[in-house]
C-alpha cells in the first residue's frame, strides 16, 4: 500500500456566514490521480482552497508530506510541495508566459531535477512557441496550460487541479489529459476535481463523489463507471 | 507668441512632469502591492530633501564634482527607503487587513510625526540646497534660456522609467511586484512570501519619493510644508494615471506638467483647480484612472465599519446628556473668558464632527475632505459680513447654505465612486477649495484670508455669542441625530451594509448618499459660519487638510461605530488639543502617534469604551 | 396566465456568448427551477431578468409590461422580489429592522426624515416575519442567526414589496443539509399560496426534483431542455450533459492506455 501524501480529516470550511463543507474526509496517496466528483455547488472548489489555505479552516486537519499543515499560510503550503491549479486559472494576464512561470518557480526539494522552462517547453509545446507573449493574449486552453506549467515550476509532490477540463473545447481536453498522465508519469500526485466522468475516467485511478459538503462515496474509477446508481444518485439529475 | 517662448514653456512642464513623476511612481508601486494609500509619502519626498540638503554640501566640501552631487542624492534615496522599511515592519504590517479609513489616518498620523520630526532635527527655518555642479548655467533655446538643470530633471524623468521598467521586467523582483499588483492571492500560492514582497517595495516605493524629493535642492529650499503640497499632487497623479500603474503615473504626470505649464498663461490664478478639474473629469469618465484597472471584488468584512444598531438613549445616556447641555449653557456663568472660548469652539466642532460621521459612520462615505464645507461655510459668512456688507445673521443663514450647495455640486461626481477613490476624490475637491480661497487673492485675501468678521452688535460679548452657537450647534444636532433614526438614515445605513440588496428592494442608493452628502455638507457650513465669527477672520486653513484630519480623528476618538460618539469625541479631541498644544513644541508628533495607537488598540473609540462599560 | 415571459434573449460578454436566444415563460403560482453545469448561463439569464444584467438582445416581459434593461430598483418596484446566492441583508440591523427597511422602501418613503424608522410597518414586519416562521427572533441582530434562518429574513424580506414573481439565486447554497427541505417546502407554500411565480437556480437536485414544477436546462447559453421533473429527468441528453460524456472519450481513453 502506498503512502498518504495529502490527509483531510473532518474539513469545514464556508464563506461569510454560508457553510459549504461539513466535515471533509479524504486521502491521496502518493503518485496516483484522484478525481474529486460532484456537481457544481458541491463544494469541490472550496475544498481545494481550505486546503491549500486559501480559506480559513473552521475545522478538522490538513496533513500533507507528514506535517500537519492545518492554519498554514498558503505560500507556506506552496513550498512544501503542494501546488494549486484554480478554476478561473489566476493567470496573471499583465505578465509574459515566460514571467509567469517566474513567478512559480521554487527550488526543487529531495534533489529531484528540477522544472526549468526548456523542460516545460518540451512538456507543453505551444508555450514555447509564445513565451515572449502577453498572458491577456492567449486562448482559454493556452491559459490553461499555462497555469498547470506555472505551478510545475514550483516543483510539487502532489497538485490540486480545480476544474481542469472546464469550458475547454475537445482537442485542448485531450491535451489537458495528456498533462495530468505525464504529471502522473513524473510521480506527482493529482487532486483533480471534475464535472465530466469521460474526462476523469481517463486520467483517474480513483474517484472520490462528493456533494453538499461531504464525501459520499470512495472507490475505483472503474467502480464508478460501471454503478449506475452512485452516478443517478450524486452527479446527474 | 512665438515658437521659443512655447517650446520653453513646454520644457519646463516637462521638468515639472519628470520629477512629479519620479515621486508618484513609488506612491503607486506602494497602493499596487500592498493596496494601502500611503500618505507619508510624501512625508519620504520632503526627508530625502531634508537629508540632501545635509548630505550633499557635506560631500560637496570635500570636492565639487558632479558625481559626488549626485552620490549624495542617491545616499539620500536610499535613506529614505530604509525609513520606508522601518515604517513597512512597525506600522502597515498591522494595517493591511484594516478598513481604508483607518489605514489613510494611520499612514497621515506618521506625516504629523514626521513633521514635527523635521522641525526638532532642522529646524523650523527653510534650507536652500546647493546648485548641481556642471549643471548651473543656462541653455540657449530658440532665443530663450532655459535651466541646464532643468533639462537635466527633463531627462531624468524618462530615465527613471526605463530603469523602472527594466527592474520590473527583467528581475525576479520586479516580475513578483508586477503579479502581486494584479493578484497578491495568487502569488502567496505560488510560494511567495508576501511579507518580504511588501517590505521589499516600500523600500523601492520610498526611495524613489527620497530620490524625487533630493533631486528637488537644487530648485527649491528644503521646508516643512513640502510633504502635504507634493502628496497631493502625486495622489492627483497616481489617480489619473490608475492606481498600481507606473506608466499610467508617467503619462499623467506629462498631462499635468503640460496643463501647468501652459494653464498659467490663460488662467494665472486657477493652475490649481484645472489640475483637480481634470482628475475629476477622469474619474467620471474612466473611474479608474487612464491606464488603471477594476479594483477586483474585495472581501467584504464580517460587520460594516460604522453605527451598528441605533439606541435611543437610556436613562444613563439620558442623564449624560442633559448635564453635558447644562453644563455647556452653564459656562458663560461660572467660567472665564478662555472657558467660553473653549467651550464655544467645542460646541462648533461637535457639530462639524456629528455631520462626518452622519457621513462615514452612517453612510459608510468615508469623505477626507469635510474641511472643505466647513472652510466654505465661514468664508460665505465672512465675505458677506465683510465684503458684502450684511449683518451677522442673514450671512450665518448662508454658511449652511454654501456648504450644502458645494456639498451637492462635488457629491454628484462623488457617490458616482466608492472606497479609496472616493476618499481621493472628497480629497481632491477640498484641493480644489483650498486652492481658490489661497490663490483668489482679491476677494479671498489669500493666503491672510479677511479679518473683521464680528457678531451683531447684541451678540458681540463673548457669553452672548456663546449662547448663539450652543443653540445653533445644539439645534442642529439634534435634527441631525433625528435623521440618523428617521428612515432617511436607516437607507443610508441599509445601502452602506448592502448596496445589492438596498438596490434590490428599490432604493436609489446614488441619489440618496448625493443627498446625504448635501445635508452633512450643510451642517459642516454651518459649523464654519459659527466658526469665522467666533474668530473674527477666516482663512485658508479652515479648509485645509489637517483640519479635515482633525474631524476625522475627532469621530475616530469618539468611535465612529455610535450616534453621538463624533459629540464627545470633539468635545475630547478640542479640548486636549487646546490644553496640551500650547505646553508642548511636539503637539503634531504626539497627535500624529495619538492617532496610530487609537487605529491600531482602540478602533472603537470612547463611544466604544464607554458601551463596553454599561455592558 | 403568463407572469413573465422572457423571448430571445441574448447575451455575449468580450467574445464569449453567455446566454443565447433563451426563451421561456412563467405562470403565477409555478415554481421554475433554471439548471444546468458550470458556466451554463444560469445566472447570467437570472441577472437579465432582475435587471442587473442588459441583455443584448430579446424581451423581458412582466404582466404585460416590458421590464427590458430597467435597473433593479425599478424592476423591484414593477414587483419582483429577490434573494441572492449568498443572502445579502443589512447587518446592522435587527431581524424586524431588516423586514421593517424593505417595507419602508416599498412604500416610498427612504427619503423620510422625521419620523421614527423602528417604529414604522413594525407589525407588517412581523407579520412577515411569521410567515417565514421568524418572527421569534424579530429583535435579534441579524448577524447572530444561524445561516437557514438567515436566508429564510431574506425570504421575508423579498415579500415584503408584494412581489408577483420571486427571483431566488441557489436558495438553498450554504445552507446545512437538513435546513434546505425545510426553506424549499416554505417557499413553495408560499409562492402557491399566494399565487406568487418563482424562478430559481439550484444545485442540489433533491430541491429542484421535490419542488420545481417544470425545469428549464441550460447549457452553454443555450436552453437544451424544458418539462416537468420527470421528462427533464428522462431526458438523455440532460444526462450526457451533466456527465461530460461529450464524444471524444475514445481519444482519452486511448492516450490513458499510451500511459499504461
Amino acid at each position: 500500500m502506498a503512502e498518504a501524501v495529502l490527509e483531510v480529516s473532518g474539513l469545514k470550511a464556508g464563506y461569510g456566514p454560508a457553510e459549504v463543507l461539513f466535515g471533509v474526509d479524504l486521502t491521496l496517496m502518493r503518485g496516483e490521480v484522484a478525481a474529486l466528483m460532484g456537481r457544481n455547488g458541491a463544494g469541490k472548489s472550496t475544498t481545494m482552497k481550505a486546503i491549500m489555505g486559501l480559506l480559513p479552516a473552521r475545522a478538522g486537519r490538513l496533513r500533507f508530506a507528514g506535517q500537519d499543515i492545518t492554519g498554514w499560510a498558503p505560500y507556506q503550503v506552496a513550498r512544501l510541495g503542494l501546488g494549486y491549479v484554480p478554476e478561473d486559472r489566476r493567470i496573471f494576464t499583465d505578465l509574459t508566459v515566460a514571467e509567469n512561470l517566474e513567478v512559480g518557480r521554487r527550488p526543487a526539494r529531495g534533489g529531484r531535477a528540477p522544472w526549468t522552462p526548456e523542460r516545460l517547453w518540451s512538456f507543453f509545446p505551444n508555450l514555447a512557441e509564445m513565451r515572449g507573449r502577453r498572458a491577456s493574449a492567449m486562448s482559454g486552453g493556452e491559459q490553461q496550460m499555462l497555469t498547470i506549467a506555472r505551478t510545475l515550476m514550483g516543483n510539487p509532490d502532489a497538485v490540486l487541479l480545480d476544474e481542469p477540463s472546464e469550458g475547454l473545447a475537445p482537442v485542448i481536453v485531450e491535451q489537458m489529459a495528456e498533462a495530468v498522465l505525464r504529471m502522473k508519469d513524473e510521480g506527482i500526485a493529482v487532486l483533480l476535481s471534475e464535472q465530466s466522468l469521460d474526462f476523469a475516467a481517463a486520467v483517474a485511478d480513483r474517484a472520490l463523489v462528493i456533494e453538499r459538503g461531504e464525501i459520499r462515496w470512495t472507490g475505483t474509477m472503474d467502480a464508478l463507471e460501471n454503478d449506475e446508481q452512485v452516478r443517478a444518485t450524486w452527479l446527474t439529475v | 507668441m512665438d515658437v521659443g517662448f512655447i517650446v520653453v514653456q513646454s520644457l519646463s512642464g516637462l521638468a515639472s512632469a519628470s520629477a512629479l513623476f519620479i515621486i508618484a511612481s513609488g506612491l503607486t508601486l506602494v497602493f499596487g502591492v500592498t493596496r494601502i494609500v500611503n500618505f507619508a509619502h510624501g512625508s519620504f519626498y520632503m526627508l530625502g530633501a531634508y537629508i540632501a540638503v545635509t548630505v550633499v554640501p557635506w560631500l560637496l566640501e570635500i570636492d565639487r564634482s558632479p558625481t559626488l552631487f549626485f552620490t549624495g542624492v542617491l545616499i539620500s534615496a536610499i535613506a529614505v527607503g530604509v525609513l520606508g522599511v522601518l515604517m513597512e515592519l512597525l506600522l502597515l504590517r498591522r494595517l493591511y487587513k484594516v478598513p481604508e479609513l483607518f489605514q489613510l489616518l494611520a499612514t497621515f498620523g506618521v506625516v504629523l510625526m514626521v513633521q514635527d520630526a523635521v522641525l526638532k532635527i532642522w529646524g523650523p527655518v527653510d534650507i536652500p540646497g546647493p546648485r548641481a555642479p556642471g549643471l548651473r548655467h543656462g541653455v540657449e533655446i530658440l532665443g530663450q534660456r532655459f535651466p541646464a538643470y532643468e533639462l537635466f530633471l527633463i531627462v531624468i524623468g524618462p530615465a527613471v522609467l526605463g530603469l523602472l521598467w527594466l527592474l520590473m521586467h527583467r528581475t525576479r523582483f520586479g516580475i513578483l511586484i508586477r503579479a502581486a499588483t494584479r493578484d497578491r492571492e495568487m502569488v502567496g500560492a505560488l510560494g511567495v512570501n508576501q511579507a518580504m514582497l511588501f517590505t521589499g517595495t516600500l523600500f523601492l516605493g520610498a526611495a524613489l519619493a527620497g530620490l524625487g524629493g533630493a533631486l528637488q535642492i537644487p530648485r527649491v529650499s528644503a521646508s516643512s510644508q513640502m510633504d502635504l503640497s507634493i502628496i497631493t499632487e502625486a495622489f492627483v497623479v497616481t489617480v489619473i494615471g490608475g492606481m498600481g500603474s507606473v506608466p499610467g503615473a508617467f503619462l499623467a504626470a506629462v498631462l499635468i506638467g503640460q496643463l501647468q505649464a501652459f494653464g498659467v498663461l490663460v488662467f494665472p490664478k486657477i493652475t490649481l483647480v484645472l489640475v483637480f478639474l481634470l482628475m475629476a473629469a477622469v474619474l467620471v469618465v474612466k473611474p479608474w484612472g487612464l491606464l488603471g484597472r477594476p479594483e477586483a471584488a474585495a472581501g467584504r468584512a464580517a460587520l460594516p465599519e460604522g453605527i451598528l444598531a441605533v439606541r435611543g438613549f437610556g436613562r444613563v445616556e439620558k442623564l449624560i446628556a442633559g448635564l453635558a447641555i447644562a453644563a455647556m449653557l452653564a459656562v458663560p456663568v461660572f467660567g472665564d473668558a478662555y472657558t467660553v472660548k473653549v467651550a464655544t469652539e467645542v460646541l462648533i466642532f461637535a457639530l462639524a464632527a456629528f455631520s462626518l460621521n452622519f457621513l462615514v459612520g452612517n453612510g459608510g462615505i468615508v469623505s477626507f475632505g469635510h474641511a472643505a464645507y466647513f472652510g466654505l461655510g465661514a468664508y460665505a459668512a465672512g465675505l458677506l459680513v465683510t465684503k458684502g456688507g450684511l449683518p451677522m445673521e442673514p450671512a450665518l443663514l448662508a454658511a449652511p447654505i454654501a456648504g450644502g450647495l458645494f456639498a451637492a455640486l462635488f457629491g454628484f461626481f462623488v457617490v458616482r465612486l466608492s472606497g479609496i477613490y472616493l476618499a481621493m476624490l472628497t480629497l481632491a475637491f477640498a484641493q480644489i477649495a483650498y486652492a481658490v480661497c489661497f490663490q483668489w487673492v482679491e476677494v479671498t485675501g489669500g493666503d491672510n484670508g479677511v479679518v473683521g468678521v464680528w457678531p451683531s452688535a447684541w451678540a458681540a460679548s463673548r457669553q452672548v455669542y456663546h449662547y448663539v452657537v450652543a443653540a445653533c450647534a445644539i439645534l442642529a444636532i439634534i435634527a441631525l441625530r433625528r435623521v440618523v433614526y428617521a428612515p432617511f438614515g436607516a437607507t443610508l445605513r441599509a445601502a452602506r451594509d448592502s448596496e445589492q440588496r438596498a438596490d434590490a428592494i428599490g432604493i436609489d442608493v446614488r441619489t440618496h448618499r448625493w443627498l446625504a452628502f448635501t445635508l452633512a455638507g450643510g451642517a459642516a457650513g454651518l459649523a464654519g459660519g459659527l466658526y469665522a465669527f467666533s474668530k473674527g477672520s477666516i482663512d485658508p486653513t479652515l479648509l485645509a487638510i489637517p483640519l479635515s484630519v482633525d474631524f476625522l480623528a475627532m469621530i475616530l476618538l469618539g468611535g465612529i461605530q455610535t450616534v453621538m460618539g463624533a459629540v464627545a469625541g470633539a468635545a475630547a479631541f478640542h479640548t486636549i488639543k487646546d490644553i496640551f498644544m500650547p505646553l508642548t513644541d511636539f503637539w503634531r508628533f504626539l497627535l500624529g502617534a495619538s492617532i496610530i495607537a487609537l487605529v491600531l488598540v482602540f478602533p472603537r473609540g470612547l463611544a466604544g469604551a464607554f458601551a463596553g462599560w454599561r455592558a | 396566465m403568463t407572469l413573465l415571459a422572457v423571448e430571445g434573449l441574448n447575451k455575449a460578454f468580450g467574445g464569449v456568448v453567455a446566454a443565447r436566444d433563451v426563451t421561456f415563460a412563467l405562470s403565477a403560482g409555478e415554481m421554475l427551477a433554471i439548471i444546468g453545469p458550470n458556466g451554463a448561463g444560469k445566472s447570467t439569464t437570472f441577472n437579465m431578468v432582475g435587471g442587473q444584467l442588459r441583455p443584448d438582445t430579446g424581451r423581458v416581459v412582466l404582466a404585460g409590461q416590458d421590464i427590458t434593461g430597467q435597473p433593479p430598483r425599478q424592476v423591484c418596484r414593477m414587483g419582483v422580489g429577490r434573494t441572492f446566492q449568498v443572502a445579502q441583508t443589512f447587518l446592522s440591523m435587527s431581524v424586524v429592522g431588516n423586514v421593517q427597511m424593505a417595507l419602508i422602501a416599498h412604500h416610498g418613503r427612504t427619503r423620510d426624515m422625521v419620523a421614527d424608522a423602528a417604529r414604522l410597518y413594525r407589525d407588517d414586519a412581523l407579520a412577515l416575519l411569521a410567515r417565514v416562521g421568524m418572527e421569534g427572533e424579530a429583535d435579534r441582530p441579524i448577524g447572530e442567526l444561524a445561516y437557514g434562518d438567515v436566508k429564510r429574513v431574506e425570504l421575508a424580506i423579498a415579500l415584503a414589496a408584494a412581489p408577483r414573481l420571486l427571483l431566488m439565486d441557489e436558495p438553498t447554497a450554504g445552507m446545512a443539509p437538513r435546513e434546505r427541505a425545510a426553506l424549499m417546502q416554505l417557499t413553495a407554500d408560499i409562492a402557491r399560496g399566494g399565487g406568487i411565480g418563482v424562478l430559481f437556480t439550484e444545485h442540489d437536485m433533491d430541491a429542484v426534483f421535490a419542488h420545481a414544477d417544470r425545469i428549464l436546462v441550460l447549457v452553454r447559453g443555450e436552453v437544451i431542455a424544458e418539462g416537468t421533473p420527470e421528462e427533464v429527468r428522462a431526458n438523455p441528453e440532460v444526462q450526457r450533459v451533466y456527465l461530460g460524456t461529450s464524444g471524444h472519450k475514445a481519444a482519452l481513453r486511448a492516450r490513458r492506455a499510451a500511459h499504461g
